[in-house]
């Protein structure tokens, strides 16, 4: 039962972070709180009794695809820091 | 009440982040919202598979412990869209990378990161 | 406007689908099929104890094989359009000053970052983890050192090194399986030893040490050329 109930917390936070993630206007928000959606989801998978998709999700869903979301957008930010 | 367990839950909780992405990826115009909109739907999608190769009151396919290792497919949950999922994450990394490395390309060529500058296909 | 309410009538659609699946979906109680298979004789077969490598490396190796070439595509395409030149990125390389703090407890965390990379995959056929998540682990080692210490550099050279070899090598192992046992990276060309130890399982360990080697290096290098564009100008 608390599992059932910790699942729905789970889910309705991860619903709220994809859309500030979809709909927001400052865009390192949204690519953080879409790092967020993935960090609950791994949550969600060990309640799903998968511990290697978990940690695949932690590691590579939520760490290294923001990293890379950021690096890309301080490059299109330097650049247009130059033109202006 | 006791029909719905976990599984139905995350279940309906995927098919829900999964339909935001859809919307996410048809409606933004930003290059770069499209991208994390694809990302969304990976999530959604891999929390549909995981939930259902889950079996109620199962433990996780590890057998780690003496008495898992008789008997052994009456204890565990699904192996095999774990497995799945585990494929389908990082093949996600490497198409999210990709597609943001062409929106870096296409940001240098137009100066802009907005889907209706680019109207060379349309007619 | 127009184009609005068409996405919303493609969502509704879409979603009357996904809530027909989700109202048809009944919970099966047993493993069924394959996946019985799996958990039956996985023991006696590739004798893993964690089933989920079993199924990644062994049975389902041949997959496993064309993500690893996906990966490797993707980082080689990535490679191509970020052309960088190598030889002068060692003058216009800023050194900025970063704190000190960050610095030093980065030269502390970077060895047990890729320390517990290394456990992650060596163990991927006892606990939970493998090649994929140890190979992440590592990569984030390189990304915080590319952070908190810029004035250190990566060889490309190594990087490429590492990888073709790892690569190369997988493709030599599943050749082996051919020769020696069943057929296609079977796992049973070395000994499957005592269940639960380290070293059982055949060749999932060896497998997954390669794997983990590759996927950092090929994660470090997307990120290294990334990173290199960022110092371009």
């Amino acid at each position: 039962m608390i599992y059932i109930i910790i699942a729905i917390v789970l889910g309705i936070v991860m619903i709220v972070m994809s859309i500030i993630a979809i709909h927001h206007k400052n865009i390192t928000l949204a690519i953080l709180s879409a790092g967020g959606v993935s960090l609950v989801a791994s949550i969600l998978y060990l309640l799903l009794a998968a511990p290697d998709v978990a940690l695949t999700e932690a590691s590579i869903g939520s760490g290294l695809t923001t990293i890379i979301f950021f690096y890309v957008l301080n490059k299109i930010k330097k650049h247009k820091h130059v033109e202006e | 009440m006791e029909k719905i367990g976990i599984e139905q839950i995350s279940l309906a909780f995927g098919f829900i982040i999964l339909m935001l992405g859809l919307w996410g990826i048809l409606s933004r115009k930003n290059i770069i919202k499209i991208v994390l909109s694809f990302t969304l739907f990976d999530t959604g999608l891999n929390i549909i598979i995981v939930a259902i190769g889950y079996l109620k009151n199962k433990t996780a396919p590890i057998l780690d412990s003496a008495e898992l290792q008789t008997d052994t497919a009456s204890k565990i949950v699904d192996p095999l869209p774990q497995a799945l999922v585990l494929t389908s994450i990082v093949i996600g990394l490497g198409v999210t990378s990709l597609l943001l490395v062409y929106a870096l390309k296409l940001y240098k060529e137009k100066k802009s990161l907005f889907i209706n500058d680019y109207k060379d296909l349309k007619w | 406007m127009l184009k609005n309410s068409l996405i919303l009538i493609l969502i509704l659609g879409f979603a009357a689908i996904m809530l027909s699946l989700f109202l048809s979906y009944t919970p099966s109680e047993d493993l069924k099929g394959v996946s019985k298979h799996y958990a039956e004789y996985g023991k006696e077969e590739v004798g893993a104890a964690n089933l989920v490598s079993a199924v990644v490396v062994t049975y389902r190796g041949f997959d496993t094989l064309g993500e690893v070439t996906i990966l490797f595509l993707t980082a080689s395409v990535i490679g191509f359009f970020l052309k960088v030149n190598h030889s002068k990125d060692d003058e216009n390389t800023a050194v900025k000053k970063y704190s000190e703090i960050l610095g030093t407890s980065a030269k502390i965390l970077i060895p047990l970052m890729v320390l517990l990379g290394v456990y992650v995959f060596i163990n991927g056929h006892l606990t939970p983890g493998g090649g994929f998540q140890g190979g992440a682990i590592i990569a984030s080692a390189f990304v915080l050192m590319f952070i908190a210490l810029p004035q250190r550099k990566i060889s490309h050279k190594v990087l490429s090194a590492v990888e073709s070899f790892s690569g190369l090598s997988y493709v030599l192992i599943g050749v082996l399986g051919i020769i020696l046992a069943a057929g296609f990276l079977d796992n049973q060309i070395l000994s499957l030893g005592t269940f639960g130890s380290v070293l059982s399982a055949g060749a999932i360990p060896l497998i997954y040490i390669l794997i983990g080697l590759k996927v950092g290096t090929e994660l470090t290098g997307i990120i290294s050329n990334l990173k290199e564009l960022q110092n371009e100008q």
